[in-house]
Order: C-alpha cells, then structure tokens, then sequence
C-alpha cells in the first residue's frame, strides 16, 4: 500500500524553480492499478520518477512517502538503493531499447541480482516460471537483445523488473513505441502480474487515457503539477466532478462517435509556465466555471469513497 | 510579451558566454596577442635583421629580449614575427575552412556520384602526409612569401572540416524544416544557404578556430624546418634560427623562449576557446 | 483527384546498398474532391513513406501518381513547383518543422518568396492573416515569435494556414496531431473537418483508430506496404474483413467498450523482414491457409466500394 502525502518537488534551473509537482496527496491500496494521467507538463513523470529516482535537476522539496507502513528516503539516492528493484521498481519508457546489446539476456539478470546481493541460481526456478507465465521460452535467457523482437524484449523486461515481487510497481508510457496486438499483451501481462500477487501496487504513466479505461482500477489526473480528480476509473468517465477531468474525457475521439454527428470539444488555451505559476488552482484560466474562490488552492479532499477532487465547484 | 522572450534567449547566450571561464581566458589571451600584433610593431625599435646590438646579451633595458648570435634584437623579430604568424594563421585557416565548407556542403546535401567523387578526394588528401608533401613543394619553390605559406597550408587543412560538416549536413538535410522548404519550391542551393548553413554556425565558427590554431601550428613546423617563407620574420622562423645556432647549448634562452611559448599560448588560448564555447553552444554541457 | 496506381517504393541498404527494404508495394488507391480518406498502419506500414511519395519528398520506385490527370511521379523543377500550389503538407513533429533559428512566420515569408512576390506587402499580410485566422489563431499572438514560444497545437495550425495560402486541393496531413496535447488536438481535427467543407481533400496518415474514426469518409488499412482493406469508413470499422483489421479493431484501446477475454490469438510473428512470395500478414494470420503462404491476394470488391486482399473472404 502507499500513501503519499504533500509531495512537492521542483526542478531546478537558471531561471529559478519550475513547480513541477506540488502536494501531491493521495493513497494506492493493495492490488490496486492506478492510472496517472495527464497531458504533457502536467507532473505525472515527475510523480512517477520522484518515488524511485529522485536526483537532479530534481529537487525534493517537502512531503512524505510511506510504502507499506514504512518511510521511503526519496530525498536521498543512497538509502533508497536499499528499497530499488525489491520494494520499488520501475519499467522506463524505451525500457526495452536499454538492453545491453553485448550481453545476453540471463548474464543480464545475474549481474542485476549480484549488485543486490542475490543469488542468480536461487532466483532461477521463478525466473523460468515467470518466462512461461508470458509465454516466452528459457531459450531467451541465452539470447542476446537483437536476437528479440519488440514484443519479446518488452516482456523480458517486465519479467526482469518485476522478479523479486517489488510492493509498487512504476510502468511509464510502456506501450508507446509497441504496435497494437504487443500493447494489448503487455497491458494484460500488468493485470496478470497483480491478479498473482507478483506485484501490490501499480501506477500506469501514459498520455493515452484509453488504455486506462482497459485495464485501470482507478485514475488519477493531473494538471499543471497539480492532482486534479482521483476516482475508480468508471466514475472518472461516467462521473468526473473536476471541470478538467470533464473536459478531457469529453475531447477523446472515439470509435463510434464522428464528427457529422457529435462534434467534440478541446480545451481552449494551453498550460501554463511553471516557473511562476499562477496563484491557487492553476485550471481557472481555462474553466469555464472559474470563481473568486480559485486564487485559493483548493485541496484535494475526498467527495465519496474513493473519490477526491481538488475543485472548489464540486465540495 | 512578444520582445521579452528573444532578449531572454540573447542575455541567456551572453550570461554564459560570460561565466565560462575557458572563453574568457581564451578570448583574452588571442585578443592581447591580436593587440600586441598591431602595436608591437611599432613598439620595437630596431630593424628585426640589423646587426644592432651586441652579440648574445641578455634582456636589458635597452633589448628587452636579449640579442641573438648576431647581434639582432630580439624583441624585434618577435613583435614582427607574431605578426606574420597571425597573419598566416588568419589566411591559412579562412582558406581551410572555405574549402571545407564547400565541399562539405555540396557532397552533403547533394549525395549521389557527386558526393563519392568529393569524398575519394577528400581521404586522397587526408591519407597524404601534408608535411612531407609540403616539404617537397616548399622545397621546389626557390621564393616564398606569407601568402604562399598560407595557400599551402589552407590546401591541405581542410579534409577533416569538410567531413565534419558533411556529417553535419547529411543530418540537416533530413529534418523536416528542410522538407517544407522542398515543399515550398526552394532550389537546393538556397536551402543549403538559408536553411542548413545558418543552423551550422556554431559549429562553422568552432571550425575556423581550430583550423586556424591548426595554421599557426603548420606555419611555425614549415618555419622551424626552414621552409618557410624566404624573406621576412615568424616565430617559427626565430626558433629555427635559434637552434640552428645553439642557443640552449650556450645558455641563451631569451632567444628561444618567447616564440615558443608565444606558439604555445595562442594555439592553447584557440583551443581552449573552442572548449569553451562547445559549452555555451551545447546546452547539455553547461554546468548547472 | 489523386490517384495511386500499382506504386512501390524499395529502400535500399547497407554497405554498397545491396539489401532492400520494400517500404510500399503495389499500392492503389484514390482520393477525390471533398474527401478525407484515413490511410491507417502501424509503424513500417508504409504510410508515412506514401505521405512522402506523394508530396514528392523520396522518389519513387514503380508505378504512378495521377493528379487531376497529370502523372506527378517524375516532376521536377518549375512544374513540381506549380504542383506545390495544389498539394501540401504538415508533419508530426510541429517544432522540427521550423527551423529553430528562425521566427516562426519565416514560413509564410518563403512562400511569398517562392510563388506571390509580386504581391504587395500590405496585400500579402491581409492574406496571412486571413489565412490564420481561418485556422482559428488570433495573429498578433502569434505572428513575430520564435517556434519555442508558441505551443504544438499553433505551431500545426500555423503550417495549415501556410498550406492555405497557396490555395491547395489536397492536405497531405501525417500523424499531424499525434504530438499534440489531448485538449488541443480534437480542435486541430476539427479544423480539418471545416476545411474539408470548404472544399479540401485530406489525406489523414494515422496509426490512431478513433481519429480516423471520427474524420474520415474512406478508410485504408496499411500493413507492410500492402494494402489489407479499404473501404467506407463505417463499413471498414463495423464490419472488417481482413483478419488484420478484425485484430486492429479488437486490439486497440478503445473508450466504447472493453477489450474482450477471449480474443483470437495471433500467431508470434518473428523478426520483421522483407517477406518472400505470399501475403505479407501470413506469419500471423489466425485464418491462414496454404494459399496464403504461395501467393498474394489481389485487392477485390467484396461489396459497393469495399476492397479486401485476403484468400479467405
């Protein structure tokens, strides 16, 4: 389970700090698949990264991390070395092209276990029963990279980060270079490893919030660096109370819908900067139901069982 | 709102133009020896060949560096020898770069036979050791001045450049900003003036500094082995006459000294520059 | 208006070119008057190389390109300019389509250059801001500015208004909004829905379902450089034929229903590699036959406007 409470974090730069994330406040609970979503500069992969690599030109700022009861030191690379790839792991985006190409697949893993102090003999027999669980053969342990396709590299690579059953797992924008039948493995694969206990919590980074209808139990949507709605993911579609949330899930296209006959609406306006970021909730420039009250940030509270919004409009 | 943003992007350009240490030690070096260039001249108060003084003095008031065997003052050969070895530098490496440049351009952008034949002649030039090539060709030539020094070093300097920038413009020419300009009906040769040129400059302007440090480094190996120029004064040319006649051995070192470590100094100043200013232009480099 | 006919394009590689890449073969197909037609694939399924083919970016390898009668495939010099005036396009990546160093309405100030320069400045400047008005951009915010201060979604609709101002029949429009921001990227989709009404043809490069979905009259389905299926959009997406397309649309993500539990499997298709004789989609195909693996299925009418290349239909 992890609670994460008022977590800021900014990046630093020559002109001073941009807010990139700003009290993030939320809880993930066991065998629960978050979504987090957002369109770009919204904070998520700095959410993301920021609970396993927290290091410049990130600065950690305030807030706490609690992982199944116990305080993550993500302000210091060192200490959280202890809790990397056992409690928290992480898939990065093009993970699959960070396979080293001069070695095989299996010297791979072994070197992996060996900096942690692990045993790659002991950890075999569950290697091999993960390989079959995703259907790829053990052959692939004596593989190397390039002799993999996309698809196969992928799910190595799932295997690989998921092996020693981390609590939370971080999966960010993992489908975007995959073609569509990988991408619908993949994602299975996510929900097959909770559904076996192999991982607690997950948290999904992407931009493509379809893939969240698929296979999230809930999703958080951010804005600007701020948590704008977290809800089960049916309620953020069928029920959002975030004006943002609303508009967003308004503008997607999708199948079945055309143009001649619902014409859809975008979000006038665009994000902005973060480096002096306007007061309070950091939407009211492009709401269409913005009030006085919005120069005041609005906390993110919860509204229902699950349901937490930071919108004055929807206490 | 609209002015602020290109003047952010101009100060910010400057404001680590200014923090950089390497271009500003660079930069003050090159520009006091451009400075002394101008004036030394005429800071020096003899005829750099004319037997003026006596023969083999140390540094005093009245030579500032000694005299040679002959009695010529020191000073005085060096303040017109780093004249011409700016000049030669200035010459030698404009023309390294100009060839550089267009050949590099054209077999870039073009590709094709046209590019095959430019490379052939490009590894020809790289592969052929220049000094000895020179040597023979300084050899033959019974006069020689600045401007042929420099023409020869210019000739065979610029393989390196051209392969450079046609990496560079292979890379350019794919970018889509090259294809609208396809698709806008531009001829080739504007696109490689006004779309891929400009978007090189930096790298164009790192290139002419080391060509031209490469130039005074040739210039001063032609002048030390005497292949220099027949009439007039360099530093290479002092160290050459320098050795030639002992001046370690019998402990005159104000000859030696000062030319090269001239040499030394504004050839490590152009380096130096180049590092420097690899950081500003990469921002990646610039240390935050 | 445009016509494709029998076009292929073969890259070809490595050390002294000796390997080929087939990027497109034998395609077919047409776009006429007031007509947005989605060409759909995945990567390498050639549809960017078409998008190419078309604007004349890349020669051609085989075969044809008509437009409004005119063979365009070998066109060079003036009449590949006069070309330029009926046939644009924008790309995906808005920032890499300007060049940095430049002001953004540089782009405008080319075509100027290039195809108006008789006209008048004052004349000129009513036109562009016409032109962006058109696109939905209000000009003073953002005529004058470097491409790093303006964001993707103006900087896209920026290069449909340069489009416009050369008076074009056909948009060639590549992944143009796959970089956007999801607010922004319905209004961009919309704009091109407007235009069409005023009588552009559009030829909509995508790998996204939906997009394709919600724009486009006709839909073609790319695989490897073949075409699988083309037809009425509705009747492409409702009702699929090639087993490729049934697996697109069961595959994708969609926001209208669930993916299903009981899916038909594909088979592992292996490292990607020029296929030999056959249909390209044989080493995945569910509903392979032995036919499939000798020879190539032909492009057929299966019903009105309708056309799919595959052994078992």
């Amino acid at each position: 389970m992890l609670q994460v409470e008022n977590l800021t974090v900014y990046y630093k730069t020559i002109r001073g700090y941009v807010r990139a994330l700003e009290g993030a406040t939320f809880t993930i609970a066991d065998g629960e698949i978050m979504g987090l979503a957002g369109e770009s500069g919204c904070g998520k992969t700095t959410l993301g990264h920021s609970l396993i690599y927290l290091r410049p030109p990130m600065n950690y700022i305030g807030g706490r991390v609690v992982l199944d009861g116990q305080e993550l030191p993500i302000w210091d690379m060192e200490k959280m070395q202890e809790f990397r790839y056992r409690h928290v792991s992480l898939i990065p985006q093009y993970a699959m092209n960070a396979l080293n190409p001069t070695r095989k697949i299996g010297r791979m893993i072994a070197e992996l276990l060996e900096s942690r102090g692990m045993n790659y003999d002991e950890v075999l027999p569950e290697l091999k029963r993960r390989l079959d669980l995703v259907q790829l053969s053990h052959d692939v342990l004596k593989m190397y990279p390039i002799e993999l396709s996309g698809g196969m590299k992928q799910r190595t690579v799932m295997v690989v980060s998921t092996l020693l059953n981390p609590s939370l797992l971080i999966a960010d924008e993992i489908t975007s270079a995959l073609d569509v039948s990988t991408q619908k493995a993949v994602c299975e694969m996510l929900v097959e490893f909770r559904d076996r206990g192999f991982v607690k919590s997950t948290i999904i980074i992407t931009h493509d919030i379809s893939i969240l209808y698929q296979i999230a139990d809930s999703i958080l949507v951010m804005y600007a660096g701020q948590l704008s709605e977290k809800a089960p993911t049916e309620t953020i579609f069928q029920d959002a109370r975030h004006p943002y949330t609303r508009m967003l899930i308004g503008s997607l296209p999708k199948v079945g819908v055309r143009y001649q006959e619902e014409r859809l609406l975008g979000i006038p306006g665009s994000p902005p900067q973060l480096l002096n970021p306007p007061e309070g909730c950091r939407f009211r420039d492009r709401c269409p139901v913005a009030f006085d009250r919005c120069t005041e940030v609005p906390p993110f509270r919860e509204i229902s069982p699950g349901h937490s919004v930071a919108c004055w409009r929807a206490f | 709102m609209a002015q602020e943003q290109p003047k952010k992007v101009r100060s910010e350009f400057i404001y680590f133009a200014w923090r950089n240490v390497k271009l500003r030690i660079g930069v003050s070096v090159l520009l006091a020896f451009v400075l002394f260039s101008i004036i030394g001249p005429f800071l020096a108060k003899y005829d750099p060949l004319e037997y003026v003084g006596p023969a083999g003095a140390p540094p005093s008031r009245e030579y500032w560096f000694g005299t040679t065997t002959f009695g010529q003052d020191v000073f005085s050969q060096f303040a017109h020898g780093t004249r011409s070895t700016l000049i030669v530098g200035l010459l030698g490496g404009s023309l390294g770069t100009l060839i550089g440049i267009l050949v590099g351009l054209i077999s870039g952008y073009r590709g094709g036979l046209l590019d095959e034949f430019l490379n052939m002649i490009t590894n020809i030039i790289l592969i052929i050791p220049t000094l000895a090539v020179l040597i023979i060709i300084a050899a033959y030539l019974s006069v020689r001045g600045i401007l042929t020094e420099s023409v020869f070093i210019g000739l065979t300097a610029w393989p390196w450049a051209a392969r450079a920038i046609r990496a560079q413009t292979f890379s350019l020419r794919v970018r889509e900003f090259v294809d609208l300009a396809r698709m806008t009906g531009r001829s080739s040769l504007r696109i490689v003036l006004t779309e891929i040129a400009p978007n090189m400059m930096s790298y164009l302007l790192l290139v002419f500094i080391l060509q031209f440090g490469g130039a005074v480094l040739n210039a001063a190996t032609l002048d030390f082995i005497g292949l220099g120029p027949t009439k007039g004064m360099s530093l290479g040319l002092i160290m050459n006459n320098a050795v030639l006649w002992a001046a370690l051995q019998l402990g005159m070192w104000w000859w030696l000294l000062p030319s090269g470590a001239a040499i030394a100094a504004i050839v490590g100043a152009l380096y130096i520059t180049n590092v420097g200013l690899d950081e500003i232009f990469n921002p990646k480099l610039r240390e935050m | 208006m445009l016509s494709l006919e029998r076009v292929t394009k073969v890259y070809r590689l490595g050390a002294f070119g000796l390997q080929k890449l087939i990027a497109v073969r034998d395609v077919s197909f047409e776009i006429g008057e007031r007509e947005i037609v989605s060409l759909i694939g995945e990567s390498g399924s050639g549809k960017s190389t078409i998008g190419k083919l078309i604007l004349r970016l890349t020669p051609i390898t085989s075969g044809m390109i008509r437009f409004e009668g005119t063979d365009v495939s070998t066109l060079s010099g003036p009449s590949l300019k006069e070309y330029y005036r009926r046939v644009q396009g924008v790309f995906q990546d808005p920032f890499a389509s300007f060049n940095p160093i430049f002001k953004a309405d540089r782009v405008f100030r080319m075509v100027r250059d290039e195809f108006y320069p008789q006209v008048g400045m004052r004349e000129w400047n009513e036109k562009v801001e016409g032109a962006l008005r058109a696109v939905g951009l209000n000009p003073p915010d953002v005529l004058n500015k470097f491409p790093h201060q303006l964001s993707g979604g103006q900087l896209q609709r920026f290069l449909v208004a340069r489009a416009l101002l050369l008076d074009i029949r056909l948009l060639i429009a590549d992944e143009i909004i796959s970089m956007l921001d999801a607010s922004t990227r319905v209004d961009v989709l919309n704009l091109l829905a407007d235009l069409k009404a005023r009588g552009l043809s559009i030829l909509f490069i995508t790998h996204d379902l939906s997009l394709g979905y919600y724009i486009s009259d006709r839909a073609v389905i790319l695989y490897r450089g073949r075409i699988a299926e083309m037809g009425p959009t509705e009747k492409v997406y409702h009702r699929p034929l090639h087993p490729y397309t049934e697996m697109l649309m069961e595959s994708v993500p969609r926001l209208d229903r669930k993916w299903e539990e009981e899916v038909r499997m594909e088979r592992e298709g292996g490292l990607a590699g020029p296929t030999g004789d056959g249909c390209v989609y044989a080493a995945r195909c569910p509903k392979v036959m032995d036919i499939c693996t000798r020879e190539e299925p032909e492009l057929k009418e299966a019903e009105a406007g309708h056309f799919v290349a595959c052994w078992a239909k």
